[in-house]
This record gives C-alpha cells, structure tokens and sequence, in this order.
C-alpha cells in the first residue's frame, strides 16, 4: 500500500467524488462528507450523555446502580407524587371522614366523589374475591345484585366492610354458623329435603318428608318460606341467586358440609375515608338499597349457634 | 516497534466532516420575488395575529376565535366546534391538507418549498435581517471574512438579538393557539402560566433560532423528508425552475459573444442567478434537490437578459415537455397547459370533493349526540326474583351553549325499564328525563331491567331534545342474558 496521500487520489467518474480508498470486491467507498453540524449534534449528544450518567443513576454495580449525583429516584418521585394526589384530594376525605355515612346520599357531590374514591380502592382491595366487575363468583358474593346477607345500606355494607366477616379477634364481625347434617339424614330425606329446599324458589316440587325435615331443622334461621334472616346472616332460600350453586348436588353439599367464606374486618388496615368510599361505590353497583326499614321494629335477640 | 502503522492512513482524506458553505444571498426584485414577499406577509400575518383574534360564543364557551382547548377538549375555529368525537373533521382537514400538497406539488413543482413552508419563510425573514444589519452579499461575506473584533462583535451580537427576539416571538405566538391569549400573555409575563408554556416557548425559540438563523438550507437538503417525497411526485409535466441550456450554452461574456457572434448562447456567465439563491446552488447544473423553486434565479436572469437586450426567460418556470419541445424548436406553450394535466385534474377533484364532504357533514351534523357501552364485566347481572339487570354508560352529548332537557327512552326490548345512578328503580320506567348542561357532556350509569325470561337481543337507547330544535340520535346496543337467542 502508498504511503504517500496523493499517489492514488482517485475520482469516481459518475458523481465527480472521491475514492476514500476502501474497497471491498469491487464496491469501494465514495468519500461523502457529513455536515459538520451533524458532528456537533453527536458531541452535544456524547456530553449530554456523561452529564445525565452523573447526574441520574445509571452505572449497574454489583447490589445496585450508582445513585447518581442528583440522589434521584422513581420510587421518590412516586412517592412525591402519591404525596400530591393525597394532598389533593384531602379535602374530600377530611369530609368524608366527618360525614356520618348515614348523612351521605343527602350529599350527591360527596357521595359521587366517594363512589369515584372508591371504584379505585375497590380495584386494589378487593377484585381478588369479589372480581373487578364486583360480580363475585362461587362462595364470594356478587355485589351488583340485590341480594344482601347482612344487609344493603351504607351502613350495613360500612359495618360489614370495618368488621369482616367471621373473623377472629373482631366482637363486631359478621357472624353466622350453618350446622354441618353430615350423618343426621338418610339420603330419602336429603332428597325431599333438598328438593323442599329449591321448590322454594319454584326450582323442585317439595313433598310432606321434605317439608317436615325443612321445619323442624332449617326454618328456625331461614325462615318458614325460606326468606332468610339478615340479623343472623342466614341467606335467603326463595330467591334466584345462590351463592354456593343451585344444582341438587350443591345444595346438598351445603346442607351436609356447609362451605361458609370469610371476609377480612378492613377497619385496622383502610383509614375510616376509604372503608366509607368502599361503601358508597358498593353501594352505587346497582343494589344498594335504602335506610327506609333499616331499624328493626323489635331488637332481636342474637342467636347463638352452635358451632361444631 | 517503531515501524509506522500499516493502516492507510494515507488513503484518508484530511476532512472528515464538511462545514457548511455559508450562502449570501444577494438582494433581488422581480415579480417573484414581490410574490415571496407576499407570501411571507400573508403567513406570518396569520401566525402571529390568529389567536388575537375574538369571537363571540355566549358565556358558556371561549370568546377566541381559534383555540385548541387541550384540557377542555374542544377544537375552535370561528363558527365551528369540534368535539373529540368528531375529530375526523380534523383528520379530513389534514388529509385535504396533504393532497392539496400533492396537487400544488403535481402543478408546480416544490412551490410549497419555494413560498410558504415555514422554514423557508422563516429563513427568507432572518436573510432580510441579515441583510438589514450588515449589508448586501458583498458586505456581508467581507464581514464574514474579517477578523473577530469589536465592531464584528457588536455587530454579530445585534443581528443574533434580532433573531432572538424574532425567535421568541415566533415561539410565544404558538403557545396562544391552546389558550385564551390576553390572559396567557399576562400570566406569562406574571410567572403564573403552566411550566409546558414555558417549555414550548423556549424549545420553539431555540429551534426558530436555530433553523432559521443558522441551519437555513441544510434543513432542507439534509433533514427535510420533503425534498425527496416530492422529487417522486413531479413528473415532465410539473413546472420546474429550469435553465434552458440549449438556448444558454456555452456561455460566454457578452465581449466574447461580440467577437464570435453565433458562437455562444445567451448565458453570459454573469453568476446573478447563484448569487440571489437562497440555496446557494447553481441552477444551471440543472434540476436538483438544493433547488426549492423559489424563482428568485428566474428574477436575477430576467433582469439580466433585459439589460443586455435578450429574451427573458433564460431560467424559467417549465415542465421537462415543454423543454423537449422548445429544444426542438416549437414555440412555447402559455403556461395555463399544466392544468389539463390528468394527475392533477384528479388530485383537484379528490380536493375538492373531500372539502364538499366535510362541509356537508359539518353543516348537517347533530348538536345532541347520545353513544352508549354496556358493561361488560359482568355482562348481566340476576336479582334475587329472577329477572335480568344490564348496566350500561351512556354519554349524553349537549353541543349548543345553553342547558337542554333530554329525554332518554328504550326503543325494543318491551318489557323492560331502566333507572339510573341518580333516579332511583322506584322511579323505574321506559324513558327517563335528564338536563345536560351547556356543552357538556352528561354520564349516566343506566341500568335495564327486564323480568326472567327475557332472551339476548338488541335494542336501542333514543335520546330527543325536549326544546326546540328537536333532535334526537339513537344508539344500538345489546342485552345480555343467560338466555340465548
């Protein structure tokens, strides 16, 4: 090879430029120069770069990136940022918190910034039982419909929400125990029993043997025509909606080994605003009903089931 | 060791990287040049002024008369309201937009390049300044060439303010497009706007400082996707700024022409037309991608040709046909002859008819709109006595500046009834009646309820104004049971 530069400064003949001298089988490089600005730009860029990998983190070390000289963060940065959206919507919540929740629907702006409050609480909490469209599933209730264990006004569903549902540790829990008949029945008697059982809701015809078993063993809670009794939590018989399947299989599955869900008391672990707002999108679903005959004319005396 | 390294070195030329050959465009007149200017007055104008401008729309809506109310999601212009959901008027002005660029491109060539792109306008405005501070071409490359001094300094300093300032304006005029422009500038000046106004401006001064003040042309041949898209849309049919060589070449002085007559063309090397480029190419190497039709080389020429007694017309606005025909001697053809081009007789009807179109589905669209989405998470939902509930949204879509009375009513499924987040099901019936506020859009959570029994079908929610002028807009949709169809 020349080493000499000029010796073989050649010019392509096509386009009047020069040879850079590269040349691979034939195809050789054609010495087109680069605006010098573009240079400029890809400097800026390298500087730029050196500045940001001081300043931010970005050097992955052995437990974790440099921290960079700003002392950054993206979890800082949420941090702050959750800080400001708290900040915002204090107000709300400092309402919230001072509403009685029995006063709320007399406040349509705060009961629809509490049902908004809520649709997000909701999407944290609880769509890992109750499903993101509150729709529920088997064994965990559907919160769109109209059917209410433990009753479907803001305050029931707020109480049900602060104590749970048969938890320990918790005196103001739901509670309710359905007896396990498990060994108590001859399978001609489940039967009858369990047609008896779904003929209340115009599923079966009932008979006098199913009848019988049905007053003497389960009106006591659920009522003569299975209506259900909500101070106990004994659920309705006579209606469309079963929470654990309505198939003849299922019921008597129920009657013999009752499954029974649990619920956790949120009252230790959501601030009394969010249970409140949990409460009033619930109760927004499409179901909720209203104080009207909230108070029992009679106090009835708490039925203390057996529980085996 | 010491042996020199084997690479060659030698082969690598000494420059790597080109600096940009600084272009001085010299100072012309001329009828294209009077149409540049007043292409850049009339574009400039409208930046800068447009959002000053006020319109009356009532209390309920802004009184500027073009606002692009981001937060707001309302798109003003004069008379028009576009809602998000009629965003395809938008769409369609930009789809006219960029056929009107292939029409005018199909005709004429890059004369969008040449007059009224903005970094050509913007460009043309900093060369006056340029222009303006230090001189003509002559004065300007003596500046240029000088050595840094004082007086350089201060003069280099006045012309980047002025560009600056330029640069700032242009930057600050874009910002009053999203926002009620009396009280942005307040707020701008008072240090209370939002921190994007303060971005936008800075990012759109530096930008205009430095396309306009320093990249110029090299935005055009090196950045610009333009240049190339519409050297594929010109065919021989498109005017171009062409340099006839068969009349021109070879060129000669006009003393060389008076000693040989018949012996040179009419080009007599006099370099005016590279000199007025703004580009700084020479037109005479022919068509090119530098090239952005502005015609200014046809004005320097023009000039040129009627001093020295010859034709104008030397460099000139042709197609690649007509310089077939000249060269072999036909007479020129009156320029009108590109319109019957078939490509951009087509372009104008697709123009002109989307224009039709949209104007039509603007004058006839409704003012009340109602869309809706069932839930679809849980698709149905089975109350204790059996019967169905469906849960859908409904937008319900006021677009005239007053409060309106509406009434929402199920149009199929007989035997059902709704209610609504704020009616309750005792109020449960076949139509229900909301107000929605001025040009506003009201949501209602709507539930329908048909008894047990009820398939999957369709049905429609209808909306229909209670005041005049009626309207009403329907809006199809599904009810979902565990009951086929």
């Amino acid at each position: 090879m020349a080493n000499d530069p000029s010796s073989d400064k050649r010019v392509d003949q096509a386009t009047g430029t020069e040879f850079v001298g590269h040349e691979w089988d034939g195809i050789e490089e054609l010495n087109t120069p680069l605006p010098r600005w573009w240079l400029w730009t890809f400097y800026a860029c390298v500087a730029w770069a050196l500045v940001y990998t001081i300043a931010y983190p970005a050097w992955p070390m052995i437990s974790q990136a440099t921290e960079g000289y700003l002392g950054w963060s993206s979890r800082d940065q949420l941090t702050e940022e959750m800080g400001v959206a708290d900040q915002a919507r204090k107000e709300v919540r400092d309402q919230l918190a001072a509403t009685d929740i029995v006063n709320l629907q007399g406040n349509p702006d705060l009961m629809q910034k509490a049902v908004a409050g809520g649709r997000a609480a909701f999407l944290v909490n609880c769509v890992q039982c109750h499903g993101s469209g509150a729709a529920g599933g088997p064994g965990y209730p559907n919160l769109n419909d109209d059917d209410w264990l433990w009753g479907g006004d803001l305050a029931a569903i707020e109480s049900t929400l602060q104590h749970g549902i048969r938890q320990p540790g918790d005196d103001a829990t739901r509670f309710s125990a359905m007896p396990a008949y498990q060994g108590m029945f001859s399978q001609a008697e489940l039967d009858a029993l369990t047609s008896h059982v779904l003929s209340l809701s115009g599923k079966a015809q009932s008979s006098p043997v199913g009848a019988q078993a049905y007053a003497d063993n389960c009106a006591i809670c659920h009522g003569p025509t299975g209506e259900g009794d909500r101070m106990q939590g004994a659920p309705r018989l006579n209606d469309a909606i079963w929470l654990f399947g309505s198939s003849k299989a299922d019921v008597q599955r129920q009657i013999l080994k009752p499954r029974m869900g649990v619920m956790p008391s949120w009252s230790g672990r959501l601030d009394p605003a969010t249970i409140k707002m949990l409460a009033a999108y619930v109760h927004s679903l499409g179901g909720g009903e209203d104080f009207a005959e909230a108070p029992a004319e009679e106090p009835v005396t708490p039925v203390n089931e057996p529980t085996e | 060791m010491n042996q020199p390294s084997k690479l060659p070195t030698g082969h690598l030329p000494e420059k790597l990287y080109e600096a940009r050959k600084a272009v001085h465009n010299k100072r012309i007149d001329g009828p294209f040049r009077r149409f540049k200017w007043f292409v850049m007055i009339v574009t400039l104008v409208i930046y800068y002024v447009t959002p000053w401008i006020r319109w009356d729309r009532g209390p309920y809506a802004p009184d500027q008369a073009v606002l692009v109310d981001l937060a707001g999601r309302r798109f003003y212009m004069f008379n028009i309201e576009i809602w998000p959901h009629e965003f395809y008027f938008v769409a369609g002005l930009l789809i006219m937009a960029g056929i009107g660029l292939f029409l005018v491109t199909s005709v004429v060539g890059r004369a969008w390049c040449g007059y009224a792109c903005p970094q050509t306008v913007w460009t043309d405005l900093f060369q006056h300044v340029d222009r303006f501070v230090d001189g003509d071409r002559n004065a300007r490359m003596r500046l240029d060439a000088a050595p840094w001094g004082p007086k350089k300094i201060a003069r280099r300093s006045f012309k980047w303010l002025v560009y600056l300032v330029i640069a700032f304006w242009t930057g600050g005029a874009w910002i009053m497009y999203f926002a009620d422009a009396p009280t942005l500038t307040r707020d701008f000046w008072a240090g209370e706007a939002a921190p994007v106004a303060y971005a936008t401006v800075a990012m759109l001064t530096l930008t205009t400082f430095a396309l306009g003040g320093f990249m110029r042309e090299q935005v055009c041949i090196y950045m610009c996707p333009w240049p190339r898209i519409q050297s594929a849309m010109l065919d021989e049919k498109s005017l171009l700024v062409t340099y006839k060589d068969w009349r021109g070449e070879p060129r000669g002085s006009i003393k060389k022409a008076e000693k040989n007559p018949g012996e040179f063309g009419d080009c007599i090397d006099c370099m005016q037309c590279v000199q007025v480029c703004p580009t700084g190419i020479d037109i005479r190497e022919g068509s090119q991608i530098g090239c952005i039709t502005c015609a200014l080389c046809i004005d320097a020429c023009d000039r040129v040709m009627q001093d020295i007694g010859r034709p104008r017309g030397l460099i000139d606005y042709a197609t690649l046909e007509d310089c077939e025909r000249e060269k072999a001697g036909e007479p020129p053809r009156p320029v009108w002859h590109v319109l019957r081009h078939p490509r951009t007789v087509a372009y104008s009807m697709i123009w002109a008819s989307m224009g039709i179109a949209l104007l039509f589905l603007l004058g006839t669209r409704d003012h009340t709109s109602l869309t809706v989405s069932p839930d679809r998470n849980p698709p149905y939902m089975l109350m204790s006595d059996g019967s169905i509930r469906n849960s859908y949204t409904l937008k319900l879509r006021n677009m005239v500046g007053r409060p309106r009375n509406m009434e929402v009513s199920l149009e199929g499924l007989p035997t059902a009834v709704f209610w609504t987040d704020t009616i309750s099901n005792d109020n449960a019936a076949r139509s229900q009646t909301f107000t929605v506020n001025a040009d506003e859009t009201e949501v209602v959570r709507a539930y329908v309820m048909a008894p047990d029994g009820t398939t999957q079908q369709e049905f429609s929610f209808k909306v229909t104004t209670l005041d005049d002028p009626i309207e009403s807009d329907d809006n199809e949709t599904r009810f979902t049971s565990p009951i086929g169809e």
